[in-house]
């Protein structure tokens, strides 16, 4: 390639993938804040403002103990100044008169904000077959569909409500697959999460919706601590998606969650993400810090959990959604697309823990790489001497555009088994001037090719989003490559 | 006699890649209802006139013009000669994993109707109309199903081209080395298609090493291209003279 060819593909393809923070804008309302700062009353004033039990804040403080003993990982493919926890406000809460009935009585501007996302909350209005749990800043603003769930037994409301309505399943089951001090930002995250989303599928019922939260960053300094605990007993079902956005600041903002799946006998969860925090200007300045411990117990036989994920925001991700996989003849799935721009910065990919006999997991993960950013996969597959008959298989894709990009694949592999069958296939490929060209000649734009070319790359994983979320995904993926198209 | 009416007028064209002049002064007109082969050694700038008439933006026009319809292209898109009736079926076709042949196919066709400010059709609508001409080259429907030219035998690739040149339907066009690499079925096949293709607001430029494309397909003018100009001119006749005497007797001047 010339050089001179280079630099339009490169300035052709850098307008493209340029394109504005659509969610960037910021809703004022009268807040609650806390002070900034963290420390042991900070907790209990988290625990005491949401009345909680007693053996929550004995959770929260043992968790913070811990914290304070650890340090920051530094393992990670990722360069970045380590956020000032003393500058951080721990609780942010839109102010409320009374206790609210009813979605309908949500301060309008709340409610108008998650309309301009596209989440409508109000009965008229609202998506007919997901509930949706919307969760603004430390606190869910509410629950939709709640009553016709509970016609199934399905429970879905915030994990705050949940700790009132549900202690027992509460205390039975949170911090039991992430312990408290797995690592540094579940320490931190056990400490003083505020809200986050709670799911309970009875025995034999396949969750009627889709169920879905909605996280939004609204507060400038304020970090976001969400708590999602899922629960599939025997033999159910249920497909859950979360969506993330934050407005645009100069400021990192720290988002550190924790999510726990846990799947009984022959129980099957399938949780997707779509990630679209803010990821900071062109220079890379602002953007969501996001570390997030994800990880799914397969306790029960023959149980499945699935993992989709589309990872286009923040500036620095490190995100591991893994399963454990302890019943035998379970089943672990990741699927991911992480596309990095820019300056942005990811670290992920998945653990597959194999402890049951003919365990089996796949991991597909495919990452696009543009700007100057740098993507990286990190796999985990390990398989226990018990774990007989287990199989593992898994495919890492880079993509590259441009010439700045960086993407890099840290696969590790552990097998104390000698019947174990492990596949491992990578890949990394570069958008070439020849392959634009060849488009260009049969009258197809360069934003409907590099669209074109994204997606038939994406598809594998795409095609594991259930439907609504699929036609967002690649929504998104076109908002961020293809420039004003859609 | 008809009056001729130019589709394409070359104009001491000079163009280069990478600082290095490949194209020095060539002249060519080429009228509607003609087909013009262009043959020559290996680096003559068989392959660089075609990329530079397609608008591939490695090369440089250093100076000269292109006059295609009575109009310059030089500042026109590669896609806006594409949607102007410019088309080139490639030397080497591209493979595009992960985006299927229809995808491809559909795209490009309801980009010319929009370009053309016509109505964008259905996918269905569009799968009769690309049936059709999968017949004329012997395809299967399944190949829509593939990914573009992905795991394609030479053969396919080059039945594709012929494919998207008559979806395309264009005004003008460039066939670098389409015949290269085919066993004889592939190449009447490929011929057949070029037949139905051709009436007399059309041309073609047929770029070949051989003469037995030139068997099927029946050029008025036959080129020569030596150093980046066209060195002798004559009609079909002069084919099977190369064919026999090689480039090696035209460097002496007749």
């Amino acid at each position: 390639m010339t050089n001179q060819s280079k630099k339009i593909l490169n300035t052709n393809i850098t307008k493209l993938v340029n394109q504005p923070y659509k969610y960037g804008f910021s809703t004022s309302v009268e807040k609650e804040n806390f002070e900034k700062g963290l420390n042991e009353d900070v907790v209990r004033l988290i625990s005491k403002k949401k009345n909680e039990p007693e053996f929550l804040l004995n959770f929260r403080l043992k968790a913070y103990k811990k914290w304070k003993q650890m340090k920051c990982p530094e393992w990670a493919q990722l360069k970045f100044l380590e956020s000032n926890y003393q500058d951080i406000i721990y609780y942010s809460a839109p102010k409320s008169k009374k206790k609210l009935d009813s979605l309908d009585e949500v301060d309008p501007e709340i409610l108008k904000t998650f309309e301009k996302l596209g989440i409508s909350l109000t009965e008229q209005k609202r998506l007919t077959n997901v509930a949706v749990d919307a969760v603004f800043d430390s606190v869910s603003i509410g629950t939709t569909f709640k009553e016709e769930l509970a016609e199934y037994g399905v429970i879905f409301s915030s994990i705050s409500e949940a700790v009132h309505t549900y202690p027992d399943l509460i205390e039975k089951y949170l911090g039991t697959v992430v312990p408290i001090g797995d690592n540094y930002f579940t320490a931190l995250n056990s400490a003083v999460f505020t809200d986050g989303s709670f799911c309970y599928i009875p025995k034999g019922v396949t969750c009627p919706l889709d169920l879905s939260t909605y996280f939004r960053i609204n507060e400038q300094n304020s970090g976001q601590f969400e708590r999602t605990l899922i629960i599939a007993e025997e033999n159910s079902q249920v497909s859950y998606l979360e969506g993330c956005t934050a407005p645009q600041y100069d400021e990192n903002q720290l988002h550190a969650a924790v999510v726990e799946l846990i799947a009984l006998e022959n129980a099957t969860i399938k949780y997707s993400t779509v990630q679209n925090w803010y990821s900071g200007d062109s220079s890379g300045n602002g953007g969501i810090f996001n570390f997030v411990t994800k990880r799914g117990l397969c306790a029960g036989k023959n149980s499945k959990i699935s993992w989709t994920q589309v990872e286009t925001g923040a500036a620095i991700t490190w995100k591991y959604p893994s399963c454990v996989l302890v019943g035998d003849n379970s089943q672990g799935e990741f699927y991911s697309v992480a596309l990095t721009n820019n300056y942005q910065q990811t670290d992920t990919g998945s653990k597959m823990i194999h402890v049951g006999k003919n365990t089996r997991s796949r991991i597909v993960s495919k990452g696009i790489s543009a700007g100057n950013s740098k993507n990286s996969y990190r796999g985990f597959v390990n398989v226990n001497n018990k774990a007989v008959g287990a199989r593992n298989y898994s495919q890492c894709d880079s993509l590259l555009i441009g010439n700045s990009s960086n993407a890099n694949t840290f696969p590790f592999i552990s097998v104390q088994n000698s019947t174990t069958k492990i596949e491992h296939e990578a890949s990394t490929s570069k958008i070439g001037e020849e392959q634009i060209f060849y488009f260009l000649q049969r009258g197809i734009s360069l934003e409907q090719a590099i669209g074109l070319i994204i997606s038939g790359f994406c598809r594998e994983v795409f095609t594991e989003l259930p439907l609504e979320f699929a036609v967002e995904a690649d929504r998104l993926l076109s908002l961020k490559l293809e420039g004003s198209i859609g | 006699m008809d009056i001729k009416t130019p589709i394409l007028d070359i104009q001491n064209l000079r163009a280069s890649i990478n600082d290095n002049e490949i194209l020095k002064s060539l002249n060519l007109t080429i009228n509607k209802g003609e087909i013009h082969a262009i043959m020559g050694p290996n680096g003559s700038g068989k392959s660089t006139l075609s990329k530079v008439l397609a608008g591939h933006p490695a090369y440089k026009v250093l100076s000269g013009d292109i006059i295609y319809e009575g109009k310059s292209i030089l500042e026109l898109e590669p896609e806006e000669r594409s949607h102007s009736g410019i088309f080139l079926a490639f030397q080497y076709p591209i493979e595009i994993p992960g985006v299927s042949n229809e995808d491809f196919l559909y795209l490009s066709y309801n980009a010319k109707l929009k370009a053309a400010k016509k109505a964008e059709i259905s996918p269905i609508e569009f799968f009769s109309i690309v049936s059709e001409k999968l017949k004329i080259v012997n395809m299967s429907p399944t190949f829509l199903n593939r990914n573009v030219n992905e795991g394609f035998s030479g053969g396919e690739k080059k039945r594709n081209e012929i494919v998207q040149m008559l979806l395309l339907d264009s005004k003008l066009s460039i066939l670098d080395e389409t015949d290269s690499g085919l066993d004889i079925d592939a190449l009447k096949i490929i011929s057949k298609g070029i037949g139905t293709f051709m009436n007399q607001e059309k041309a073609i430029i047929l770029i070949t090493h051989y003469q037995r494309l030139l068997d099927y397909v029946k050029p008025d003018f036959i080129h020569v291209m030596q150093d980046g100009k066209i060195i002798k001119t004559g009609s079909a006749e002069l084919a099977k003279e190369l064919e026999k005497k090689g480039y090696e007797w035209l460097k002496t001047p007749v």
